[in-house]
């Protein structure tokens, strides 16, 4: 083995393997990311099928019972159905965490990979980094979803249990992980200024200038980063109009229902009519939550839909399919993404159908992150087994697939 | 590689990271008490209501309704000071695309910044002081994260143009 090649298998010499070797920090970045996101948005889906609905109407039934229990002067049954709520919402709350925080991790994981190049550590320490954010990204959600199940079992705490304990602890692994990378980063751009300046002067330029993720202009590159870019200002629009009209004019009426669930049965002269009063409020209460939980999703969605298609534009070199069939999937993640956040504000219009078509919506963006993570595996699959040689010579496998390939 | 790529991809890293630190704060010290202190209060409400005693059902309510509007504030400051942070870093990798001259896209570096921060900052200021101040702070760095990613995707088109 002659010291070229000797070179290339330890990651340095090809610029492609070079920046995307086997268990490289990048490619554990890359692959790790884009699972947390799949995993995360399918937990979300599921979730949102099987588990709200029941759940919002558990709620509902809990809140009704507990005003009739008002009405009928029965402190202890007024208890035993907000133990019913709490248990419900700290359900329905740990799920919800738990499927934000693994989809985030995911973007902060890709986000990381593709600053990679700039972050002055060795690959050795890179790596260890990565591993740490990966490590820490699936104990949190893990952690999380455990609270409501654990609850405070053996806690040496008062109000923590131990799934907590764990998920803050994954919390911490994720925090020193990203100021591992920011001091790389640092320590990088503090190193910088001589590399440029040997690019002026002739010298080999820096490996950054050469990253193939951040010079990509193919088509795809470009409408998810147009895409992407579109759909986080139409999520920043519409968070600043529901902040405006919406958010305190909720929060007001919020409490105001709860009080006339209460004082409409002991200030009204007939107890019947009070109780009616009362359980008109428990429905208006109902809508208010539906309303707002809509509203916050359409908004949260459709910025992190136009988050994830930025941060795949990035990835679209490492994606190993046929050209058409990279299009048709770029094309079904920016529908999902509008489809989504659309169909789940007109659910209260439009119900359930609304609701399956928001439920697809998240599906094809799930398919689309799928298909592109089965390309990047093809991608490193194609890197790893081809011979030094046809690397060194630069036939590696390049943005696009042979014909007849997989889609 | 230029100052203003150099600012967004460390300051929103800086900011994902104080979001995060915010978080890890919150989930410790903060909020398991909230929560137990809204259903708490709520629960005492109706309780207090079903015992007859309608000044002391009021009283939870009111405190009830403090607390959740607090405990909403704080959750949104760790969410959008994580998310914008990973905003600046996506778009600190790309900035060079946008088609405006250095200093322009310096300005607007510096714009989406300061509303990254200011905006989120706005909010949990929120949480100690319900005055204006605090939603003037909110407005003033949403507006101008709006703007800014309005130039930027301006830039965007024109540089393709």
């Amino acid at each position: 083995m002659d010291t070229a090649q000797a070179t290339f298998l330890a990651g340095e010499a090809h610029p492609v393997k070079g920046g995307f070797a086997a268990y490289s920090a990048r490619r554990i970045l890359v692959v790790g990311g884009i699972t947390l996101i799949i995993v995360g948005m399918l937990f979300g889906d599921i979730f949102a099928v099987f588990i709200l609905h029941p759940n919002a109407n558990g709620i509902g039934q809990a809140l009704l019972a507990a005003t009739r229990a008002v009405a009928a002067g029965d402190s202890t049954a007024v208890g035993r159905n907000f133990q019913m709520i709490g248990n419900a919402l700290e359900n329905r709350g740990t799920k919800v965490d738990a499927h934000l925080h693994m989809v985030d991790f995911g973007y902060l994981a890709l986000l990381l990979a593709i600053v990679m190049p700039y972050v002055a550590w060795s690959e050795r320490a890179k790596k260890r980094l990565a591993v740490l954010l990966i490590i820490g990204a699936v104990v949190l959600p893990v952690g999380v979803l455990a609270i409501h199940y654990v609850g405070l079992a053996s806690s040496p705490l008062e109000s923590i249990g131990w799934a907590s304990i764990i998920a803050d602890a994954g919390g911490l692994l994720v925090i020193l992980s990203c100021v591992g990378f920011l001091a790389g980063l640092w320590r990088g751009w503090n190193r910088a200024a001589p590399v440029a300046t040997g690019q002026d002067s002739g010298a080999p330029a820096s490996p950054v200038a050469h990253d193939a993720l951040l010079a990509d202009r193919s088509w795809c590159c470009r409408v998810l980063l147009a895409g992407g870019t579109l759909l986080i200002l139409a999520g920043f629009a519409h968070g600043a109009w529901y902040a405006a009209r919406d958010l305190y004019k909720q929060e007001e009426l919020d409490v105001n229902l709860l009080s006339r669930m209460t004082t409409s049965i002991l200030e009204n002269a007939s107890p019947q009519a009070g109780l009616q009063t009362a359980e008109l409020a428990v429905g208006d209460y109902g809508n208010l939550q539906a309303d707002h939980a809509v509203k916050i999703a359409a908004h949260s969605h459709i910025i992190e839909f136009g988050l994830v298609a930025m941060l795949v534009a990035f990835f679209q070199p490492y994606v190993f399919l046929q050209e058409r069939w990279k299009r048709r999937w770029v094309v079904a993640l920016l529908m999902g993404g509008v489809m989504l956040p659309v169909f789940v504000l007109l659910e209260l219009r439009w119900g359930l159908l609304a609701a399956a078509i928001a439920d697809f919506g998240g599906f094809l963006v799930v398919v689309a992150l799928a298909a592109m993570l089965t390309g990047v595996l093809r991608y490193t699959g194609r890197l790893d087994g081809a011979p030094p040689s046809s690397l060194l010579q630069g036939t590696a496998p390049q943005e696009s697939a042979p014909k007849g390939s997989a889609r | 590689m230029t100052g203003a790529r150099k600012m967004l991809i460390l300051g929103g890293l800086a900011l994902a990271i104080l979001g995060m630190s915010y978080g890890l704060y919150f989930a410790l010290f903060v909020e398991h008490q909230t929560l137990d202190g809204i259903g708490g209060a709520l629960a005492t409400s109706f309780i207090r209501a079903a015992e007859r005693n309608l000044p002391e059902s009021q009283a939870a309510l009111d405190r009830y309704g403090e607390i959740k509007y607090v405990y909403t504030r704080q959750i949104d400051v760790h969410g959008h000071w994580i998310g914008l942070g990973m905003l600046l870093i996506v778009l600190g990798a790309v900035f060079e695309r946008v088609g405006f001259a250095d200093r322009i896209k310096f300005v607007l570096a510096l714009a989406l910044l300061i509303g990254a921060v200011t905006f989120p900052l706005g909010v949990f200021l929120q949480t100690l002081d319900h005055g204006s101040l605090p939603r003037a702070v909110a407005i003033f760095g949403s507006g101008l994260l709006i703007a800014g990613l309005s130039a930027v995707a301006f830039g965007f088109a024109r540089r393709t143009s």
